[in-house]
């Protein structure tokens, strides 16, 4: 392993950030053409509801109004929003319109007009007449429920997922290792628990915006905030019926994703409007449109029954989920499968593990893809359960994970079972610094097991609680990216790749890798991404894809270029081309002689060398054997307010191990935003659903991100690791930081009351009514939430 | 209806409705420089320097910026830039959606704790003008981080 990098492992400024932070139009908002129609949606205000009649006639009478499209004027399609490989594990479940809608805001009606007032106006004299259906609300109680959200009969799975829509199940799964009863009833300590997380929104800063134009040849051009340009143009073109060939997807800069984005929530519309008038069509989506009809993350109850012995070995665990997908089933399966399969390989010498429940419909707003995607929901549930058992045999927590934790050179049975809505890849561990990312986080925090509570003032109380957490870097044997470089006269090269920077600085990095294997100074590398006419195939930004998958890719393409400049100077000199060497700026011949340089060769083989003339350019593709994951362990110090409930986070310490840094500073600004993420879903992101279905929670006023006053400090630190099938070394690092803050915060609320807190968010109100209620010496932990079992 | 006022020290006459937002008005007007997030005023994204003075422009009508002196952060390109230089040495921008009202918000801080005579960079008054401006990609850290050096290195 070389390390002496002089490219990578640097923190160098993302390539855009000046002309961002200056605020230049970079967005797809900011570069709509001016000419554009405005397009709206009018957005059902029913939680369920048949669509019987829509009379349009006042509203195109506005003047300005270009078109309205309802269902019956829309190509009826079933597909799935979710921005996933081919064939999608997601059910196709949605039509771009339909005469059902099944949440508050799904779309009715699309209206095109010449500014944004006029739209509004024809959306308030759009006349439609509803039959309101009894909601389905409950998701607890959704399976076999008299109500069925999915009754149409054209929806079906792409293949087996246990997508059962009569019984409002979109996916269901189910797997064992070992004998679960057998070790249940030999351990020392059985422990049952319900673990319920909320439906956390994205609130990417950038809302959600696209828009559509006609080209000369008669294409349609989408330019759209998307984390996969190539994955929506293959399922808008199926959505719309017309051929992959005539379209064009754009991604231009993205203001934050987060999952958030991996979906197709605008683009049909412009791309309708803009057939529909063949004039250019825009959409940009409001905060509320966001909230109440984008996606969230998915909900669940996690139920686990774990059976340890009192010596400290963890046996087993029969982990049962229940997830909530809302109205349609996007990622419903994959979500789910990952809560388990990104967290249970954690504990790799159980005996038996049994993982499985049902993903369900109901009438609220959909789930999707939203960093962490699962495991986060997982995470709390089994980290949690890692503390209750550690209290209930008196064990150091922390000695507890290191126990039973997996440790590198290990595996899981877990990594072959469980894949993302398939079989998983066998994977021995070759990178795995949790134990170091433990010992660091415990020094950091100062962690002391004898002490891990204290009084500060009379009724303040401090406390530490710690989590470990896995991730992945990409989906292996799934996910694929490329890249393609080209030498320009001058010098330098053109960095084409298909992987879509969110805003995460991957352009950066990806540029850091080419420059480190071709030799040459990060300025040498352009980057244009990503753009489905001028790029080479990559699956987007998900699945803490882009160091690992985009990232070999970059690295196999630039070891290519380096093969392919070589080959051509020798040709030029009438070498073998293992005669000549290039050190990032000259091309040596045999005994060192000097043949020629960079600059000139790029002359010579685009200007000069008649019949010797070509671009001298490189592809190359990777797509991951295995997915390694990143590790990390994190430590909270809060202070809870007994006679308030409020909890305050004092100090987080985060220690991961994602490898080889690529770029220091932007691995730990990743880090550090997970994080916030993370906390503000442990503390802070409360959704409330009105008694009709109605997401209460639909502004920025009544949903609480956290702000920069609402968090004390936050460590951040690398353990040195090195993933021998990493691009120099590097694991992926853009999911891993939002894992262990709703766990760890858990713990130390547990550690500072004697009380688990099962759900999230932990509220001041939760807080101080579970103070109320506590018993001043447990004995037991208490779950404030009624315990009905989940079937098996 | 017209609203006469100056942007970035320019005089401009901006068509506009009764009613309509400032921020909307400046964006058909081409400033895409002052973005929209929320439309509540929670954010900070939208911010502009109205008379001197950081306003969320997406919850101020048009009209009151009659007559008044409009700032986006395009009229303090050379402060932008240094303070950027700042930001981007952490890679705290990241999306960099929310830079431009960050930015001019904290501009208008550095001023006002200069008039106040503030001598070591006071973070927690810092977090505390600046919660305003929201960021859901940075974690807040890195800004705090580059907002110290930069202070240092200015006023140290």
């Amino acid at each position: 392993m070389d390390k002496s990098y002089s490219v990578v492992h640097r923190s160098l400024a993302k390539i855009d950030a000046l002309g961002l932070i200056q605020g230049k139009p970079a967005y797809t908002d900011d570069l709509a053409p001016g000419d554009a129609l405005v397009v709206k949606l009018l957005r059902s205000p029913y939680a369920f509801a048949k669509i019987k009649s829509i009379d349009k006639s006042q509203a195109l009478a506005v003047g300005g109004v270009a078109c309205i499209l309802d269902w019956k004027d829309v190509p009826r399609i079933p597909y799935t929003r979710a921005g996933q490989g081919h064939p999608e594990p997601s059910p196709h479940d949605r039509f771009i319109l339909d005469n059902y809608v099944r949440y508050i805001g799904d779309e009715v009606a699309i209206v095109a007009a010449e500014d944004e007032a006029t739209a509004e106006k024809a959306i308030s004299l759009i006349k439609v007449e509803y039959e309101i259906l009894e909601p389905l609300l409950d998701f607890e109680k959704a399976i076999d429920n008299t109500v069925v959200v999915h009754p149409e009969s054209e929806i079906h799975d792409m293949f087996p997922i246990g997508f059962e829509p009569g019984r409002n199940i979109a996916a269901s799964y189910k797997m064992r290792i070992g004998d679960v009863e057998k070790e249940l009833n030999a351990s020392d300590v059985v422990l049952r628990r319900s673990f319920f997380t909320q439906a956390q929104a994205h609130v990417a800063m950038e809302p959600h915006a696209a828009f559509a134009s006609l080209d000369i040849h008669g294409r349609l051009v989408i330019v759209s905030s998307t984390q996969n340009p190539f994955h929506t143009r293959r399922l808008l073109a199926q959505s719309l019926g017309i051929p992959i060939r005539d379209l064009r997807v754009v991604k231009p800069r993205i203001g934050g994703g987060f999952g958030g984005k991996q979906h197709i929530h605008v683009e049909p519309f412009v791309a309708l409007v803009a057939l529909a008038t063949k004039r250019s069509a825009r959409i940009a989506l409001t905060r509320k449109e966001v909230f109440e009809s984008t996606f969230t993350r998915h909900r669940m109850r996690i139920d686990i029954e774990a059976g340890a012995n009192r010596n400290g070995v963890l046996n087993v665990m029969d982990v049962r989920v229940l997830s909530d997908t809302g109205a349609y089933g996007e990622h419903a399966l994959t979500v789910f499968m990952v809560a388990g399969s990104k967290t249970l390989p954690l504990y790799n010498k159980m005996k038996a593990v049994g993982y499985g429940g049902a993903v369900v419909y109901t009438n609220h707003l959909s789930a999707g893809a939203f960093r962490g995607y699962g495991a986060i929901q997982g995470n709390f549930a089994l980290e949690s359960m890692m503390d209750e058992i550690a209290h209930e045999i008196h064990m150091d927590p922390i000695e507890f994970r290191e126990r039973n934790m997996i440790r590198e050179g290990q595996t899981s049975e877990v990594f072959k079972i469980m894949g993302e809505g398939s079989e998983g890849v066998e994977m021995v561990i070759e990178s795995c610094k949790l134990d170091r990312c433990i010992a660091r986080g415990r020094e950091l925090i100062g962690w002391d097991p004898k002490r891990l509570s204290w009084e500060v003032s009379p009724g303040i109380v401090r406390a530490h609680g710690m989590a470990i957490a896995m991730q992945g870097s990409g989906i292996p044997l799934v996910d694929m990216g490329s890249a393609t470089l080209e030498l320009q006269d001058g010098g330098w090269f053109k960095l084409r790749v298909g992987a879509t920077d969110l805003g995460t600085g991957s352009d950066t990095i990806l540029a850091q890798i080419a420059a480190e294997a071709l030799g040459v100074g990060p300025e040498d590398i352009k980057v244009y991404a990503s753009d489905t006419d001028h790029s080479p195939f990559d699956v987007g930004a998900y699945a803490s894809s882009t160091t690992y998958v985009s990232g070999n890719a970059v690295l196999k393409t630039a070891l290519a270029m380096r093969k392919v400049l070589v080959e051509a100077v020798a040709e030029k000199y009438a070498l073998k081309p293992e005669c000549v060497e290039f050190d990032g700026k000259n091309f040596f011949g045999p005994e060192g002689a000097m043949l020629t340089n960079l600059v000139d060769l790029s002359f010579d083989t685009l200007y000069h060398d008649r019949a010797l003339m070509k671009t001298l350019s490189s592809t190359a593709s990777f797509t991951g054997g295995k997915a390694p994951p990143p590790y990390m362990a994190g430590f909270a110090e809060i202070e809870v307010d007994l006679g308030t409930g409020k909890v305050k986070l004092l100090r987080y310490a985060a220690v991961v191990d994602c490898g080889t840094t690529i770029n220091p500073n932007l691995a730990r600004i990743q880090v550090e935003g997970g994080l916030l993420q993370g906390i503000g879903m442990a503390l802070f992101e409360r959704v409330v659903f009105g008694d009709r279905g109605k997401l209460m929670t639909n502004s920025l006023s009544r949903y609480a991100i956290p702000s920069r006053e609402d968090v004390g400090e936050i460590i951040v630190e690398f353990a040195e690791s090195y993933e021998p099938s990493g691009p120099y070394g590097a694991k992926s690092v853009g999911e891993i930081g939002i894992d262990t803050p709703p766990a760890a915060i858990a713990n130390a609320i547990y550690n500072a009351i004697g009380v688990r807190l099962p759900q999230t968010p932990f509220t001041s109100d939760v807080v101080w009514k579970a103070i109320l209620e506590h018993d001043p010496r447990p004995t037991t932990p208490k779950n404030l939430r009624p315990q009905t079992q989940l079937p098996r | 209806m017209i609203l006469s006022c100056t942007v970035n020290k320019k005089p401009v006459r901006l068509e506009c409705e009764p009613g309509e937002a400032l921020a909307d008005v400046l964006r058909a007007a081409g400033y895409k420089e002052v973005k929209k997030a929320c439309g509540t005023g929670n954010c900070g994204l939208c911010t502009i320097l109205l008379d001197e003075v950081p306003v969320a422009s997406c919850s101020i009508f048009a009209a009151r910026a009659e007559g008044r002196a409009i700032t986006t952060i395009q009229g303090l390109k050379k402060e932008a830039e240094e303070l950027g230089a700042y930001i981007a040495a952490e890679g705290a921008e990241q999306c960099g959606y929310c830079s431009p009202g960050f930015v001019l918000t904290a501009l208008a801080m550095e001023r006002e704790f200069r008039a106040q005579g503030m001598g070591r960079f006071d973070e927690l008054a810092a977090r505390h003008y600046l919660a305003g401006n929201l960021c859901r990609c940075s974690g807040y850290q890195g800004h705090m981080r580059a907002l110290k050096k930069y202070w240092e290195a200015r006023n140290g």
